[in-house]
């Protein structure tokens, strides 16, 4: 069941050998094959694939393998078979002139035919001999040989000789399929089973709430291991394809490379660099709290930077998806014409939950995404248990995980109150959890978004409120108040409100600035006139001193031209 | 092995001609049977009015696929219409001859 099977073949030493069928899956459940140069049973009701899944091993063998073969119809004619498979792709005419198939129609007609005595089915075993021989036939098929229970009367003649028959197929070293219909209680109609021991699988075609899911389980493998489980199987326009139910061994590689939610601000919350690549991250909300919208924002940064990316849309249209997503500035029908995005659109009571599986199993294998988006999760509960599909997504993240394929998912939960649990389970499984919530105050709803957990990274533990714009998606910061979170337009009048207050600060300031200034002209008109005061108390100081010098000098004068006159008069 | 027994000289009655094809396996046991009892069948019941071509199919092994064979021996009755076909030994008469659309 490993899917390292296929790339390692080595088959170790005194194992069975096999013969690859080429039917997706179905070689890696069988370990390899079906039992080479032996006889396998494949038996189920009408309906179930049976001779589809035996053309496809015949048409496999001669196109894959090298190994021509011989399909022996005892239903169909080789016309209407070609016709059938026509529709695959297979051109059966075209095999049979290269020489790599041999169609026989076997008919056989109850009322042509009467019975005298004692008989054999030489004639068989000379028409297969000789069809094996002509193209050097390494594979075989019946279709439906149980035919000839119906074609002949003696029952234990015809039981003899296919003990014969299959005796003889194992001599003539072919391996062959030989397909019967499902009986009461038992696995064949004719009890085949009691003659062909090796190999036993069973097709089943199961209709449960009127929705069909085909089924397929080894029943038995004579001398191999294999998977015992009822593994689900598809039919579409290429062929079968069998889904391994892969045990959870949780061996898959890890990738330290981050990627952008394509939310900057989302980004930054997970320290500014987004989800690890390849890891699983679950959106969950209350209905219009905009999941897609996160999905879609994803898918498109997946493409912008040239990566590929599904979109497996369970609810809406793509066409809707695209027409939505362009009224906020996601253009995502630029990357479907680009050849990145391609979505994917079914309504989940199409098919049953593992056909979803499958068919989702075969896209994401056909396109090699880097990426996927599964919108939403909670749909598919409508065809299934929780536990379904709870066991479903753990395999469908195993797989995608083994491929290192990013996957976001979307899931609408039914209340308003966070639980811990998701309705499907999965955020046990998942490696970061978002949820998107309403927050209703003050008459109006507004989106809260939390990270509610991210494995492997410091997250931020901040509500932040989601908006979404013509623009796209951001991320604001709540706003804090006494009167708790605010978001919407109490946010809004919160950052007026503020705005407002610098604005009276401001006004504030200045005036007090200018009352300063005022006191400071004040002060210093005050300085100038005391400066001017003690300048007139100085000048008059300065007078009288002056005035003394003078006197002094006037008098010295005076003195001196006295005495002067004095001595004249001698 | 292919055996020509026309025996077409006493066709005076005016009653219809068969025309059988006996495929057989070589001279496995039921083969030779076969070949016996129709052979005994034939001239008791319809003597000088049948013609009998005995193939082998182990030598012509194409005829298997182009004639539809699955049981051997095969007896086909190609005329009169309605063809029928026999498989078996040929051991019981009346079927044999119910087979054949003879009345006896």
């Amino acid at each position: 069941m490993s899917l390292e099977f296929l790339e390692n073949p080595a088959v170790p030493l005194h194992a069975l050998p096999k013969t690859r069928t080429g039917i997706i899956g179905l070689d890696e459940i069988t370990r390899g094959g079906l039992p080479k140069d032996r006889p396998t049973l494949i038996c189920g009701s009408a309906g179930c694939g049976k001779t589809l899944f035996s053309i496809e091993f015949i048409v496999n063998g001669a196109l894959s393998f090298g190994e021509p073969g011989v399909f022996m119809s005892f239903e169909e004619k080789a016309e209407e078979l070609a016709l059938n498979v026509a529709s695959l792709g297979y051109d059966l005419r075209k095999l049979q002139t290269d020489k790599l198939i041999r169609v026989d129609h076997v008919h056989i007609e109850r009322s042509e035919i009467e019975e005298t005595g004692e008989y054999d089915l030489d004639g068989l075993f000379i028409r297969l001999g000789h069809a094996i021989d002509s193209i050097g036939a390494k594979r075989v098929v019946l279709d439906t040989i149980e035919n000839l229970f119906s074609g002949l009367i003696d029952q234990s003649i015809l039981r003899a000789e296919l003990r014969r028959l299959f005796e003889w197929l194992k001599e003539k070293k072919v391996t062959a399929i030989i397909t019967a219909e499902r009986g009461e209680g038992t696995l064949t109609r004719h009890g085949l089973e009691e003659y062909i021991s090796d190999c036993v699988i069973l097709l089943d075609h199961r209709v449960a709430n009127q929705i069909s899911t085909r089924l397929l389980r080894i029943v038995k493998y004579r001398g191999s291991v294999h998977g015992t489980n009822e593994y689900p199987f598809l039919i579409n326009e290429e062929g079968i394809s069998v889904l391994p139910v892969t045990s959870l061994t949780l061996e898959h590689g890890v990738s330290s490379e981050r990627i952008s939610s394509g939310i900057v601000a989302l980004d930054k919350m997970l320290e500014g660099k987004g989800f690890f690549k390849g890891s699983s991250i679950l959106v969950s909300g209350t209905a219009g709290t905009g999941k897609t919208s996160i999905a879609a924002s994803f898918a498109d940064s997946v493409c912008k930077r040239g990566e590929r990316c599904i979109f497996f849309a369970f609810e809406e249209s793509p066409q809707q998806i695209i027409r939505n997503m362009h009224s906020i500035g996601i253009d995502l029908q630029s990357h479907i014409d680009g050849g990145l995005l391609k979505f994917h659109a079914a309504r989940p009571t199409l098919n049953g939950l593992e056909m979803h599986l499958v068919s989702l199993h075969k896209i994401i294998q056909d396109f090699d995404p880097q990426a996927v988006i599964v919108d939403p999760i909670t749909n598919l509960i409508t065809v299934g248990s929780v536990s379904e599909v709870k066991s479903m997504l753990i395999r469908l993240i195993d797989f995608l995980q083994a491929r290192q394929i990013t996957v976001m998912f979307t899931a609408l939960a039914l209340s308003t109150i966070v639980s811990e649990q998701t309705d499907e389970g999965v955020s046990s499984l998942v490696d970061a959890w978002l949820l998107v919530r309403d927050i209703e105050s003050n008459g109006e709803r507004n989106r809260g978004l939390y990270v509610m957990k991210s494995r492997g990274m410091k997250h931020s533990n901040q509500v932040r409120e989601f908006v979404i714009t013509d623009g796209g998606l951001n991320l604001v910061d709540v706003f804090l108040s006494p009167e708790g979170v605010l978001t919407g337009s109490a946010r809004e009048a919160q950052q007026l409100l503020d705005v407002t207050g610098v604005a009276l600060r401001e006004h504030a300031v200045t005036r007090k600035d200018r009352e300063i200034e005022r006191k400071r002209l004040v002060l210093e008109a005050k300085i100038a006139s005391l400066r001017e005061e003690f300048e007139s108390v100085q000048d008059d100081l300065n007078k009288a001193y002056i005035e003394d010098e003078l006197r002094k000098e006037v008098m010295e004068k005076n003195r001196e031209q006295m005495t002067k006159n004095r001595h004249n008069e001698q | 092995m292919i055996e020509q027994l026309t025996q077409l000289e006493t066709d005076s009655d005016g009653g219809e001609l068969f025309e059988l094809r006996l495929f057989v396996t070589g001279a496995s046991i039921n083969s030779t049977r076969a070949i016996e009892n129709l052979k005994h069948i034939c001239e008791t019941y319809i003597p000088g009015k049948y013609s009998l071509e005995i193939i082998d199919v182990y030598q012509q092994r194409t005829l298997a696929e182009s004639e539809q064979i699955i049981a051997l021996p095969l007896l086909i009755k190609k005329m009169p219409l309605p063809q029928r076909r026999l498989i078996g030994d040929m051991s019981d008469t009346v079927k044999v001859l119910k087979g054949l659309g003879i009345s006896h």
